[in-house]
């Protein structure tokens, strides 16, 4: 595995680590189980993600309500995980699938791609609480690959 | 010193006096094995680590993993002062062991993972917050004795 990491991707090992035809199989199927509770699994991610790292509300400074299942919360925590599931669709191609998404994160909003990794375990997290049969270390690798993977690609534009 | 809420002191000895050790321990480091690979590389001596169902039901990880789960317990029995609770571990994991630390973390997040799926939606967001601080100054202080 190439580790040779350039301060944007402090965590994120380079291009050589991709998903393999497996973990696509596997994420695509864990998505079909989930995809239906993804408006839940979002608000909930995004909720204990402001909570369990305060340090994400500095995004957020425009809302009036931050505090778990709040309005604000729940409808970002929708937008978020729909953007998760356009990325599922578009897996073989997350670069290409993720160009728009990347360019609002990296000219507009702006958000230090360590968060990426931060929003990440709180999703993994909401998997593992809400589908403790189904979260198994398989599908937890895939979904962890996965996730680093859209991270990388929607860091692309950053500079 | 690390503040302690009550309802941080609490949430810690609930979740610790409730979780099985012998389930959570070998979830939590098996899936830190497969999870991330590259830390199969302190258990040379485990045997079969070839994939998740060889890890899975390894009886040497099983083992290893409520070893690492009992040694917790002696920051939740010390929560006032796990810095010197673990002095010693951390000598052990610095010098002994050799143990890269930022591994530290990644095992702590497949614990919470683990934890996260015993409990279900009683794992708040606010009992999470509580659960990864005390995670992050057990980390905190088996880092300490690296030099």
């Amino acid at each position: 595995m190439n580790f040779n990491l350039c301060p944007l991707e402090t965590w994120v090992p380079r291009l050589t680590m991709s998903l393999s035809a497996k973990d696509k199989e596997t994420v695509k199927t864990f998505w079909a189980k989930i995809s239906s509770s993804g408006d839940a699994i979002g608000a909930d991610a995004l909720s204990r993600m402001l909570v369990v790292y305060p340090q994400t509300k500095t995004y957020f400074s425009h809302w009036k309500d931050l505090s778990p299942g709040s309005a604000p919360v729940l409808k970002h925590g929708a937008t978020v995980m729909g953007g998760v599931g356009e990325a599922v669709a578009k897996i073989d191609d997350l670069s290409a699938g993720l160009l728009s998404l990347s360019e609002l994160h990296a000219f507009t909003l702006r958000v230090d791609p360590s968060n990426f990794k931060v929003l990440s375990h709180n999703i993994l997290v909401v998997l593992a609480l809400m589908f403790p049969t189904d979260f198994t270390p398989e599908v937890h690798v895939a979904m962890d690959k996965f996730l680093a993977a859209v991270a990388r690609a929607l860091s692309e534009k950053y500079r | 010193m690390v503040k302690w809420t009550d309802f941080e002191r609490a949430t810690i000895q609930d979740i610790f006096s409730k979780i099985d050790y012998g389930v959570v321990g070998p979830a939590a480091l098996s899936r830190c094995l497969i999870v991330y690979p590259w830390t199969q590389r302190y258990f040379g001596g485990f045997g079969n680590l070839y994939n998740a169902a060889a890890i899975t039901s390894n009886p040497k990880v099983a083992a290893h993993g409520k070893v690492v789960i009992e040694g917790l317990e002696k920051a939740v029995k010390n929560m006032d002062d796990i810095k010197s609770t673990y002095k010693d571990l951390s000598v052990l994991h610095s010098e002994k062991l050799q143990v890269d630390p930022d591994n530290f973390n990644l095992l702590a997040d497949c614990l919470t993972i683990v934890v996260a799926s015993q409990m279900g939606a009683a794992f708040t967001p606010q009992v999470h917050a509580a659960f990864q601080k005390f995670l992050a100054v057990v980390v905190a202080s088996l880092r300490k004795q690296y030099y």
